[in-house]
């Protein structure tokens, strides 16, 4: 459990965001054309990195929006949150 | 085995005041090659390492552990052993878990004090009633011991169970499984680790693998915090850690490492003689030898591997088990603790081998390892020595998330732990 600065509403209890997983995997443009392998890696496969990731939240329990953050999963430190379409701020 | 243990060592030790016990493992070095490593010393690795010498003959093995040998979600579990899954494939695998868990204390003379004082799985509203039922089912087809209680016989079974029908989430019945049951877990990692040890298996603690070394498309041995040391074989069953070994192999799986919490309260008499498990409201229950209430709760809902658990997600759990057992009210928690689960998008583990030669993948059990241990083991063993599965975890690879047949037990209710 920790805090969220929600990029709309400020800061906020975990508990009202739910997590959405790995960002930038970005849905395949040309779904017909995937291989079984590439659908698998699209839908299924995940770093799930220990260490910084980047990932992306919804602030369900409060404005319902959807934005990215960047979080070590090692200690659950939030090194930056930035909105959807936006490219990590940092490495 | 070198020291046996019986009735008349127990006598024999008691005259020297316990004193001279000798240890029941070695503390080796590592050596520069071995014919197949196992990395992780949970109770999968371990028994893995087992049964590769027991069965195939493979004792020039050894299991590097980072940390210390069931310091891990093997000694942090609330220890549930039953086997009533709902798809053919897990029903296999499981049960044939159960089966050895019935002669496990024989067979490695340690006492894992497995008990099988059954496991009952509470519904609470009608697509849990429906969808028990129908497991109650499945199991009987595939042999395995199920019956449907109604609220009545559930009361019965379990007194102190608050079955009135007024409380939000009321009991409409539950399934039972007499032979399920729990078991000590420290015991279980100690039994393998020095039956293991006794044929020959380096156990090697305080040894964290930080790389894998390849030739091509083979590996060639591991990096260690004690060296490197060479081998054609290595079988990783590093549970929440299962990524973070693939990632230096450039696998990707498909894991999601979460913290999964339990709590003990403090030690009472004798009050409930089952297990008790709610998958609706996320409350499990049992009492452990020693008298406490021991209690799981939900996974963090977020990637994570800090081995803690948050507050808010035992406070869920423990409001259910007040409105289930009102008897507990004024109980007091004594320890809380998390552990790092690999979740698989299916709910179903991945016992495998990969598209690196040599390189094997035990993981995936998520919220509910424990109770296949010593199958898992078994299974693993198989794996590694014959380059081949066993039929009964042929359905447990990695490719099944290439070709869609997934061993989907999410939906099939009854699922955590
Ligand atoms: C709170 C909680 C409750 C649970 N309750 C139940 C239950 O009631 N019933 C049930 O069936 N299951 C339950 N489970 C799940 C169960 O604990 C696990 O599925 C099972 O114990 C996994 O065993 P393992 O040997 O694979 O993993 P572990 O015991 O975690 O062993 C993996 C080992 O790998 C080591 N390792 C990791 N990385 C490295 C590295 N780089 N180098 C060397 N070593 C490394 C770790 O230190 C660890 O000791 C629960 C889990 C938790 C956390
Ligand atoms: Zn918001």
């Amino acid at each position: 459990m920790f805090l969220i600065n929600c990029p709309y509403c400020g800061e906020r209890d975990q508990s009202e965001f739910s997590s959405g997983g790995e960002a930038h995997i970005v849905r395949p443009k040309q779904p017909k054309e995937l291989s079984d392998d590439q659908w698998a890696e699209f839908l299924f496969m995940r770093k799930n990195i220990k260490g910084v990731q980047f990932e992306r939240w919804n602030h369900a329990h409060g404005c319902r929006k959807w934005f990215n953050m960047a979080r070590d999963t090692s200690n659950d430190k939030i090194h930056a949150v930035y909105k959807m379409g936006e490219k990590p701020p940092i490495k | 085995m070198k020291n046996k243990y019986s009735i008349f060592s127990l006598i024999k030790n008691a005259f020297s005041y316990h004193e001279n016990w000798q240890r029941a493992w070695r503390d080796p070095e590592p050596k520069k090659e071995y014919d197949a490593i196992i990395v992780g010393g949970g109770g999968h690795g371990l028994a893995t390492a087992f049964y590769l010498a027991k069965k195939h003959n493979m004792t020039n093995i050894a299991v590097v552990e980072k940390g210390w040998i069931g310091g891990g979600n093997t000694g942090r579990n609330t220890t549930i052993i039953r086997s009533n899954y709902l798809w053919d494939a897990s029903a296999g695998l499981y049960d044939h878990a159960l089966k050895i868990w019935e002669k496990l204390s024989q067979e490695l003379n340690y006492n894992v004090m497995f008990s099988q004082r059954g496991v009952m799985n509470l519904a609470h509203n009608l697509q849990d009633v429906r969808d028990l039922k129908r497991r109650t089912h499945a199991n009987r087809l595939n042999g395995i011991d199920a019956v449907w209680l109604n609220t009545e016989e559930v009361k019965k079974f379990c007194p102190i169970i608050n079955t009135s029908q007024d409380i939000r989430y009321p009991v409409l019945g539950g399934t039972l499984q007499r032979r399920a049951g729990t078991a000590r877990h420290d015991a279980v990692a100690w039994g393998y680790a020095r039956g293991a040890d006794a044929m020959g298996v380096d156990i090697i603690q305080n040894c964290e693998v930080k790389g894998i070394k390849r030739n091509g498309n083979s590996v060639e041995g591991i990096e260690t915090t004690k060296g490197f040391i060479k081998t054609k074989k290595i079988g990783v069953v590093a549970a929440g850690h299962s990524s973070v070994i693939a990632n230096m192999v450039d696998l990707k799986l498909p894991l999601e490492s979460k913290p999964l919490q339990a709590l003990v309260s403090e030690p009472v008499k004798p009050i409930i003689d089952t297990v008790v498990m709610s998958n609706a409201v996320h409350a499990y229950v049992s009492q452990s030898d020693k008298g406490e209430l021991v209690i799981g709760a939900g996974t963090d809902p977020y990637v994570s591997y800090t081995q803690r658990g948050s507050h808010d997600v035992v406070e869920g759990t423990l409001k259910a088990i007040l409105e289930l057992y009102p008897i507990f009210s004024r109980m007091k928690m004594l320890r809380q603790w998390g552990g790092i689960v690999d979740i698989c998008p299916d709910a179903s583990p991945i016992i495998s081998k990969t598209n690196i030669k040599g390189l094997y993948f035990n993981c995936g059990w998520g919220t509910g390892g424990f109770k296949a241990t010593p199958g898992s083991g078994d299974l693993f063993a198989h794996t590694i020595a014959n380059d081949e599965p066993h039929k009964l975890n042929a359905d447990f690879n990695i490719n099944r998330f290439v070709s869609g047949d997934l061993v989907d037990e999410h939906g099939a209710a009854a699922v955590a732990h």
